[in-house]
């Protein structure tokens, strides 16, 4: 942890210093006010003391100037305080472009990371220093919330949909991760590690860690077993489903009226509750596939589905981020692209 | 500097003046206005539920209008017409106490009391129905748990649910939770008010209330009355759904 | 001359409230206000004790960074037992139900409350949620967290989720009896003479309170209802397994539950107005800003509940809205701060025990309110929600804040409560051992929760540890300092000097009648002529005249 100022954990994300730098903002103006107050409290206490047993100070109404004063004053600095933070905040729950996808599923009392590339591990995240990396988590179970103090950034880790969490670590080194949502029995046993390493020595621990189909391959492969082929088409073309190439991330209008972004949840929803948010024009015959699929088998047709593009290659169609190394590249794996998001 | 001031020792009032009120007005005055503050407490209490009932509406539009469909609307307007009958007789209940009428008093509540009373039969009718057709949630009744039988296309068998695109009978299931909670918990509050009717017939017919006192009665009416304005929200929003859907 | 002893004191009389009647019938029968306030008080002292010894455990567990005094189920329901039992059966009854039954009748110039049976009936509602969640304790527990957050507790908990469920929810009903009760007197029941403008802020910081119990806890019941239903019968409302939403639990849940902290403190505020003005002999300045504030932070403190919710997938801007009125909420809490340090400019200070709990209040309240703003500062919750930051600011606003003006409270009224002096030395020390205890308990915590050591962990990395320690000795010192009074008010009430009727030498008007009270307050129903507070007649700007005499207000 950090050296010695023991009040702060270490700072190595871009947002880090800029939380810091609030909270020590936030610290030095109220240290600042409450000294004041309780300097003046301690001066009257003592200066007006009780001398005489049975003497009687001047009554004072109040003064409207005075209240006027200590209402803006305060309400005008408390405002300085949500702007700096609201602007921090958006940029730590805005996620990002061209980052590094990582698929997290909590459960109790672990943590499982897939890497779009692959990698799968158990309570532990290698990251590289400088590249952006998103987080896509969900839970099997209960609430969770991956916490990382030394990005200062958490978010909850919900059952049923998909949250995202994001950061750019600024230095190599190996962080704590908790799970910040109780979640029962062992919840303080639910820690890792987040070991952020040098580009190179990143790509070395890809390269040395492939041999797991990326989760788009692993999706492919649900995809043909569970029998998806047979209604939406080998490759997502369509047929007596709709059409699953180039889907992710377009609007579509919904049978009920109206339209949705077919963003992660939607796609989750429809083979959890096919029914929930039926395609226009299309009847409602897909089964559903609750209770077949865990989250991690989910996560695998979702990264699948995401790859997935309409083969004219049109503009504005999204494709899986692209992973930054050369190595790790299995057979299986679609053709990656620039990401045009 | 405290004066003296005539105590209510000295004037000992209307017979039922409790002793730590001033005088008639002040405890009529406190009564009534506790039982506003009562209401408004209950109406938090059925306003979450309100909310779930929103909430899950717009989730899942279509199995909540097959479910509201499936319910009998013409027991539920009946009621819905006996409850606004037995607030406009409380209404007359109170109106003649004020005016000292005591027979007429004493047969409005009466007839308050028994048009409660069909509510609750009709209630009892339709949760029965319900039982029948296995549209009780979850498993609260062992061994007949959730389970209608569906309809099909062209089926017009009354007793089966017919489910609209894209309504899941788990949906509907959920209707029918909500349905129950908010009815059931209705209901509730109609048997309490069945029961502070009969106290209130039976202190009427001993000659308790007069022009003079009567705030029990107005009390009483006040309760009776936001009753049947809960009512009157829960019939369309659970009844009436869907209602232009050919289906019956 | 002593002006405020000019007024005509009640000729004293042996027969007060506490010997009218004897037997048990006529206590676990009453009507009186001041009896169902002591049989209050002996309850909830009772599940005081309760909770703070599971403190102690948490404490316990927490100085070695490893899992090894407790196992990691029963640590859970330690934890999760501390919260219900201060926060359900301690801190939302304790002022209201102990000071606020005694007092807002005398206060006001009444004989009673307006609805004596249904203030008797609270309490045997506040007892049976009680036993019910004291049976569920006993059964083999409650590991949720207070929280209750699901789908753990509606699916994943193997414990007695359901049994404490109904003892909150049936415990809520007392909290709104009183609500209910309180509102009622105070409109209808004032003495002639008695405007809204001539209460004791203790009455307005109530009244506020009751508009909170009255619209917040009928939220909570009916989600603790849902909660518990949907447990047994396995619908789905908030599990998404059944397709229900967990995040629509955390906001039902914090609907009530934000507000509740506001019935939490706003009772205190109100005990430390009074407090401030009369061991100043000066009224609050600003009267009418901080009645008014009472009735801001009621409001407001409806409408931030998402400030809980910062790190769920609420969305941000929902996030930011929710940000900007949690600082809006704040600026009453400052502006009472205010008023209460001017108020002692100029004044004439005593350093009696409940002055000394008076200021404690005011300098720990400044610290947990301002940490409040950091939580506001949406960025800097994310890093510190579910940390220990939290829990050291919740704790410096309920016990740095609410516990020590409730005994402050305790220590002011206990004359005219019992009849009684409590010995004034102990009172001192005990005060200031309560004061460095608690500092040292939460102090480390922030520093701990910055760090990143997350809350409700039973075991965490040896890097935290010196904070733990430093905590769990601060624990110790405030658990001994909480026996002292506990021992001396004991004491008292057998062997302790006897008070007069105005020990204190003060205008209010529980004070114009004898220590203990007769059943029906006062002798004769006052006329009321005089300002709160009003030490001095208000034309006079010197010092010390006879208070004889007095004129009619303009």
């Amino acid at each position: 942890m950090q050296g010695w100022i023991p009040l702060i954990p270490e700072s190595a994300s871009t947002f880090s210093w800029k939380v810091d730098a609030l909270y020590f903002y936030l610290s030095g103006v109220t240290l600042f006010f409450t000294l004041l107050i309780s300097a003046t409290l301690i001066f009257f206490i003592i200066r007006y003391r009780r001398r005489t047993p049975y003497e009687i100070p001047r009554p004072v109404a109040g003064s409207h100037k005075l209240e006027t004063v200590w209402t803006i004053i305060p309400f005008v600095i408390a405002m300085t305080f949500f702007g700096w933070g609201a602007v921090v905040y958006f940029e730590q729950y805005k996620p990002p472009q061209n980052a590094i996808e990582v698929y997290v599923v909590g459960k109790q009392w672990m943590w499982k990371l897939q890497h779009a590339t692959g990698q799968r591990e158990i309570n532990q995240l290698h990251v590289p220093v400088g590249r952006k990396v998103k987080l896509i988590m969900t839970s099997e179970d209960v609430i969770h919330d991956v916490f990382i103090p030394a990005f200062r950034t958490k978010a909850d880790a919900v059952p049923g949909r998909y949250t995202v969490l994001w950061f750019e670590a600024t230095k190599a080194g190996t962080y704590h991760l908790f799970c910040a949502e109780y979640c029962g029995m062992n919840h303080s046993g639910m820690v890792g590690s987040v070991i952020v390493m040098e580009p190179r020595d990143f790509d070395n621990w890809l390269s040395g860690n492939t041999g797991t189909a990326t989760p788009a391959a692993a999706g492919q492969q649900l995809y043909q077993t569970l029998g998806c082929a047979s209604c939406h088409g080998a490759n997502g073309e369509g047929g007596r489903g709709p059409t699953l190439a180039g889907l992710f991330g377009r609007q579509t209008p919904l049978a009920s009226g109206g339209s949705v972004i077919a963003d992660e949840a939607y796609l989750r929803e429809s083979i959890i509750n096919p029914q929930a948010k039926l395609v226009a024009g299309f009847g409602p015959i897909m089964p559903t596939f609750q209770g077949q699929v865990s989250e991690d088998q989910l996560v695998q047709l979702l990264a699948f589905i995401k790859s997935l593009q309409v083969s004219s290659g049109s503009g504005a169609l999204p494709a899986t981020a692209a992973s930054p190394s050369p190595a790790a590249a299995p057979a299986q794996a679609p053709s990656p692209t620039r990401n045009i998001r | 500097m405290i004066e003296s001031h005539a105590t209510a020792h000295e004037v000992h009032g209307h017979p039922a003046l409790q002793h730590h009120f001033e005088n008639m007005e002040q405890q009529r005055e406190a009564g009534t206005l506790g039982m506003w503050i009562f209401l408004v407490t209950e109406i938090m209490f059925f306003g979450g539920m309100f909310l779930a009932y929103t909430l899950y509406r717009s989730f899942y539009p279509a199995a909540f209008a097959s479910a509201s469909n499936h319910l009998d609307i013409t027991l539920g307007a009946v009621n819905t017409g006996v409850l606004i009958l037995s607030s406009f007789t409380m209404a007359l209940a109170v109106y003649f106490t004020q005016i000292g009428k005591q027979r007429p008093q004493i047969l409005c509540l009466v007839l308050t009391l028994v048009l409660g009373l069909t509510f609750l039969g009709i209630k009892a009718v339709e949760y029965h129905d319900k039982y029948e057709d296995r549209l009780i949630p979850g498993h609260l009744i062992p061994g007949r748990s959730f389970g209608p039988e569906v309809a099909h296309e062209g089926d017009h068998d009354p007793h089966k649910l017919h489910l609209l695109p894209g309504a899941t009978v788990r949906q509907v299931e959920l209707f029918y939770w909500i349905y129950f909670a908010m009815t059931g918990m209705h209901a509730l509050h109609m048997v309490i008010g069945a029961g502070l009717l009969t106290f209130l017939i039976i202190y009427s017919a001993k000659g308790r209330y007069d022009p003079e006192y009567h705030s029990p009665v107005e009390v009483i009416g006040l309760y009776w009355h936001f009753v049947d304005i809960v009512w009157i929200f829960l019939f369309p929003l659970l009844y009436l759904l869907g209602r232009h859907m050919e289906h019956g | 001359m002593k002006p405020i002893e000019s007024f005509e004191l009640p000729a004293p009389s042996k027969v007060n409230y506490m010997n009218a009647q004897y037997g048990l019938k006529s206590w676990l029968l009453t009507k009186d206000h001041k009896r169902i306030a002591l049989l209050y008080l002996g309850s909830i002292t009772f599940f005081f004790f309760i909770g703070g010894i599971y403190a102690l455990l948490i404490r316990l567990e927490l100085l070695t960074p490893q899992g090894d005094f407790l196992a990691s189920t029963t640590y859970n329901k330690v934890f999760t037992q501390h919260g219900i039992i201060m926060i359900f059966f301690f801190l939302i009854p304790s002022i209201p139900a102990t000071l606020g039954n005694f007092l807002i009748p005398m206060m006001i110039g009444a004989k009673d409350l307006a609805f004596p049976r249904i203030n008797l009936l609270s309490w045997y509602i506040y007892l049976l949620g009680g036993v019910i969640t004291i049976y569920a304790l006993l059964a083999g527990g409650v590991d949720t967290g207070w929280t209750f957050y699901t789908p753990f507790s509606t699916t994943f908990s193997n414990s007695y989720v359901v049994a404490t469920g109904v003892g909150i929810f049936i415990n809520g009903f007392s909290s709104i009896l009183t609500g209910l009760n309180f509102i009622v007197t105070i409109h209808t029941m004032r003495a002639p003479g008695m405007t809204w403008f001539r209460m004791p802020l203790f009455c307005w910081s109530h009244y506020a309170t009751s508009l909170i119990m009255i619209l917040g806890t009928p939220v909570i019941a009916i989600t603790v209802l849902l909660l518990a239903f949907e447990r047994v019968a396995r619908v789905g409302i908030f599990d998404p397994a059944l397709g229900g939403d967990p995040v629509l639990f955390q906001h039902l849940f914090w609907f009530y539950s934000h507000p509740a902290v506001y019935i939490m403190v706003l009772p205190a505020m109100g005990v430390v107005s009074e407090l401030i003005a009369n061991f100043s002999r000066k009224n609050i300045f600003g009267y009418s800003f901080v009645a008014f504030s009472s009735l801001a932070i009621a409001v407001f403190g409806f409408l931030v509940w998402g400030h809980h919710l910062f790190v769920t997938p609420q969305s941000v801007y929902a996030g930011m809205i929710f940000s900007f009125l949690s600082f809006a909420v704040a600026i009453p809490s400052a502006i009472k701060v205010f008023n209460w340090t001017a108020t002692l400019y100029k004044s004439s200070i005593s350093y009696d025990t409940p002055m000394l709990y008076g200021l404690g209040f005011i300098g720990l309240f400044t610290v947990g309110g301002m940490t409040g703003l950091f939580l506001a500062s949406l960025a800097v919750d994310v890093h510190v929600s579910d940390t220990y930051f939290i829990v050291a600011h919740f704790h410096y606003i309920m016990v740095g804040g609410a516990l020590m003006a409730y005994l402050g409270g305790l220590h002011y009224w206990w004359p005219k409560i019992t009849g009684r002096l409590y010995p004034e030395g102990w009172g001192r020390f005990g005060a200031l051992v309560i004061y460095v205890g608690f500092n040292l308990t939460f102090l480390p915590q922030f520093v701990a929760g910055y760090l990143g050591m997350p809350r409700r962990y039973h075991a965490y990395p040896p890097e935290f540890q010196v904070f733990n320690v430093l905590s769990t000795a601060g624990a110790s010192i405030l658990g001994f300092g909480m026996l002292i009074p506990a021992v001396y008010f004991v004491w008292s009430m057998r062997y302790g000097k006897h008070a007069e009727a105005n020990p204190w030498h003060l205008p209010g008007l529980e004070w114009r009648t004898q220590s203990p009270p007769p059943t029906e307050n006062f002798e004769t129903t006052p006329i009321v002529t005089w300002d709160a507070y009003e030490f001095a007649p208000r034309e006079e700007t010197e010092v010390v005249g006879k208070f004889s005499g007095h004129e009619e207000p303009a």
